[in-house]
């Protein structure tokens, strides 16, 4: 049976993130840095990769990884989510390792790997390089995106919407020809979008004839890649929601009107008590999908399962926070709006609600008209 | 201490004495409460060993497997889910001795006379009067209503108003009320499903001696609370399979009738499916923590989750069912012994779960009590605590 708690690992893990956390990504310091020239915090993607080695959570050990499982990385997720860091490691340290992971070891077996895939995963791994897989955030796994053309041994295309190119240094391309090449960031043209969240930018990457290694067919790694994002985004969900929850409690138990607490308001009591049920709902939901990942057992229910309802809750804690705060929580100040932005894209990011309703009615049978 | 293997002998030796294919089933459930295997949790004597209560899994495992008759629990669920834990926990030794054994054997059947018309919500404010006779026993006038299984109850759990000079909370005290007694009068309740699931209950003059009275004078209220526990835990604490409950009828309809699908219901439909198995993986989460002895605040939330579901499902489905969905089965008056959700139509869902966010607390009394005890919001303005019962607003 899925096991949905927490381990005590798993616990300590999370008091070391959240204190690294603490340290680094304060919200004044997270705004100011939006409107920066460097929207990426190369600080705490140190601190947490190199210092703790959490870049390395999916790699195998003989790769220089920590070996872990998705439980982990999930729980690293909840705690990035709840400070809404502006960190590459969704992108990084979960997709574009999965896709990665998907080409055969080549260490262990003598033929039929791929070194190249090998070599970058150990890099990603030590979190000293930053890859991105160059698929639009809004694909939902198994869904349709954009290929470069492989033209005579280069490639040459533009690819939008791709999440932190700005950070990578190496990026997974999928070509016409069915293949996933590396290419080099330096290789390429990334130019930033102005996107609505402003912690995970988007970018365009132009390819003028940029040589690239093929690491082998694009189909299954972008679809295992895409897999993993989605069902470990909703314990990024599940961090935001658990964090604009706790914050807009903190707030109207404080903030008094018509003298007494806002927060002793029945109308809004009973808000946040149904938000609770979202947030309680959710923490079920996200553990399922990454004890799903981490034992390969139900994954493409639990994730779709995960994916059809963190949006709603992600996006219903953030705007009932923004409400519930008032004038403040309209303020570029405030940090509500930072969970909002986050929410919102994280709705859309590998693949709607709906999109991922639409696989669970083939997944369970329940089919269209 | 009474162990798993300890457990198995006594049962083997339970079953040699008074075999299943031959002994009549009332003795055969004396006996085993006799020897202790009825509920091993509860004290020796009264039907247990003072054993742990997750061994009881053993000893129904091994005569489940010995085809050996059970008390029907679905049939005495108030007496062994509410009455019981109560009066074990603050009964006399004589009331224990002469309730608990035919409580669960089921020759006496228990209901529970708390609710009444003028306190639902507000249950302390509750107004059933029992007045103290010179001889020391009760006389008690008063409606209750809500009464399930109240027409074959032998037996009653009752609060009832003792002291109407103190604030609400004070002046109660709970009593073990005769249902044979000529004052009481039960009559069934007709609800919005055209049956009578539950009863009202009309007590007039109701003698009850001081010795079936359950804790002190007074302390009425205190003693429920062990008794409204029982009853949470009760409604939430079932562990379901994928597509268990509600949801269940609705997807095989789904995909019996290809003819019956729309759009817009397909959207609904997977969206309420999402929420149901996410209801589900919440509960054994709930579950999971139980069991690690990690209890959260998860609980609270199972019941308000499962109200909202089992309307908005059955909704749906009635709405799928198009032109059928127009009729009912079946409106004549009856008296089910056993509510039974998915043995009658959708029609019949949909009417009787409107039930499920008012039964067993209310779904408003109930986010209160979330927004108060779990998240730390203020608590209501009380305005009554500190006013006598006779004063309050009524």
């Amino acid at each position: 049976m899925t096991d949905l708690l927490y381990s005590e690992e798993e616990e300590a893990l999370r008091a070391a993130v959240r204190d690294l956390l603490t340290d680094h990504c304060d919200a004044p310091g997270v705004i100011a840095r939006t409107e920066s020239d460097t929207p990426h915090d190369r600080e705490a993607w140190k601190a947490l990769a190199d210092g703790m080695g959490l870049a390395g959570l999916l790699v195998p050990e003989s790769l220089g990884g920590q070996g872990a499982s998705h439980r982990e990385v999930a729980v690293v997720l909840e705690e990035l989510g709840r400070s809404v860091a502006p960190v590459p490691y969704l992108t990084s340290a979960v997709v574009a390792t999965e896709a990665l992971l998907a080409f055969p070891h080549s260490r262990l077996r003598s033929s039929g790997g791929t070194p190249i895939a090998d070599d970058l995963l150990t890099e990603l791994a030590s979190g000293r390089r930053v890859g991105a897989l160059a698929v639009a955030l809004n694909v939902a796994p198994g869904g349709a995106h954009q290929a470069v053309r492989h033209e005579g041994g280069a490639l040459r295309g533009e690819l939008t919407g791709i999440a932190d190119a700005a950070a990578a240094d190496v990026l997974l391309v999928p070509a016409d020809d069915g293949g996933l090449y590396a290419v080099e960031a330096d290789a390429v043209t990334v130019t930033p979008q102005v996107s609505l969240d402003q912690t995970r930018p988007l970018a365009t990457v132009t390819l003028d004839g940029a040589p690239g290694r093929r690491l082998g067919d694009a189909g299954p790694a972008v679809r295992r890649a895409l897999r993993a994002g989605a069902g470990l985004l909703a314990s990024e969900q599940l961090g935001l929601a658990d964090w604009t929850l706790t914050e807009t409690v903190r707030y109207l138990k404080e903030r008094k009107q018509f003298n007494r607490p806002v927060g002793g308001f029945q109308a809004l009591k009973h808000r946040l008590a149904q938000l609770w049920l979202e947030v309680v709902n959710l923490r079920a939901a996200a553990r399922n999908a990454a004890d799903a990942l981490a034992t390969g057992e139900d994954v493409e229910v639990a994730v779709a399962v995960a994916q059809a309802y963190a949006a709603r809750v992600a996006v219903h804690a953030a705007e009932e926070a923004l409400q519930l705060h008032g004038g403040i929580g309209m303020t570029w100040e405030h940090p509500v709006h930072l969970y909002l932005k986050r929410a919102k894209a994280d709705s859309i990011a590998y693949g709607t609600a709906g999109a991922h309703r639409a696989a669970l009615a083939e997944l369970v049978d329940l089919q269209a008209p | 201490m009474t162990d798993a293997s300890e457990l198995k002998r006594r049962t083997a030796e339970l079953l040699a004495a008074h075999p299943p294919a031959t002994t009549e089933r009332t003795d055969f459930l004396r006996a085993r409460f006799d020897a202790g295997l009825a509920w091993v949790h509860y004290p020796e004597g009264l039907g247990g060993l003072g054993a742990p209560r997750s061994l009881q899994a053993v000893v129904d495992a091994e005569l489940e497997t010995a085809g050996a008759p059970d008390n029907d629990p679905r049939r005495i669920g108030i007496g062994l889910g509410m009455a019981a834990p109560t009066i074990l926990k603050y009964g006399t030794e004589e009331q224990k001795q002469r309730f608990l054994r035919p409580l669960w054997v089921g020759e006496e059947v228990w209901c529970q006379l708390f609710s009444e018309p003028g306190a639902g919500s507000d249950l302390a404010a509750l107004g059933t009067r029992a007045v103290r006779e010179s001889g020391g026993g009760w006389v008690v006038n008063g409606q209750k209503v809500w009464t399930s299984s109240a027409h074959l109850a032998r037996w009653a759990i009752l609060i009832a108003r003792t002291d109407p000079d103190v604030p609400k909370h004070a002046g109660i005290t709970y009593f073990l009320c005769d249902m044979t007694d000529p004052g009481v009068e039960v009559r069934p309740l007709r609800q919005v499903t055209g049956e009578a699931e539950f009863n009202e209950v009309f007590l007039t003059d109701v003698r009850i001696p001081d010795s079936r009275r359950l804790g002190d004078v007074g302390d009425g209220w205190r003693v429920a609370q062990t008794t409204l526990m029982n009853e949470r835990v009760a409604i939430g604490g079932m562990r379901l399979p994928r597509e268990g409950g509600m949801i269940g009828p609705v997807s095989k309809t789904w995909r019996e009738r290809p003819e019956l699908r729309t759009h817009d219901l397909h959207q609904r439909l997977l969206t309420l499916w999402v929420d149901a198995e996410v209801a589900r993986l919440t509960g054994e989460r709930l579950r999971q923590q139980l069991v690690a002895g990690q209890p959260g605040h998860e609980g609270s939330g199972m019941k308000l989750a499962f109200a909202r579901l089992n309307q908005e499902i059955s909704g749906l489905e009635v709405e799928l069912r198009g032109e059928e969905g127009l009729l009912y089965d079946d409106w004549t008056m009856r008296r089910p012994e056993l509510v039974d959700f998915t043995g009658r139509d959708a029609g019949y869902r949909y009417l009787r779960s409107k039930g499920n966010s008012i039964e067993g607390g209310t779904t408003e009394v109930l986010l209160n009590i979330v927004a108060e005890r779990v998240l730390g919001l203020p608590a209501e303005p009380r305005t009554d605590k500190d006013v006598a019962w006779k004063d309050l607003a009524r």
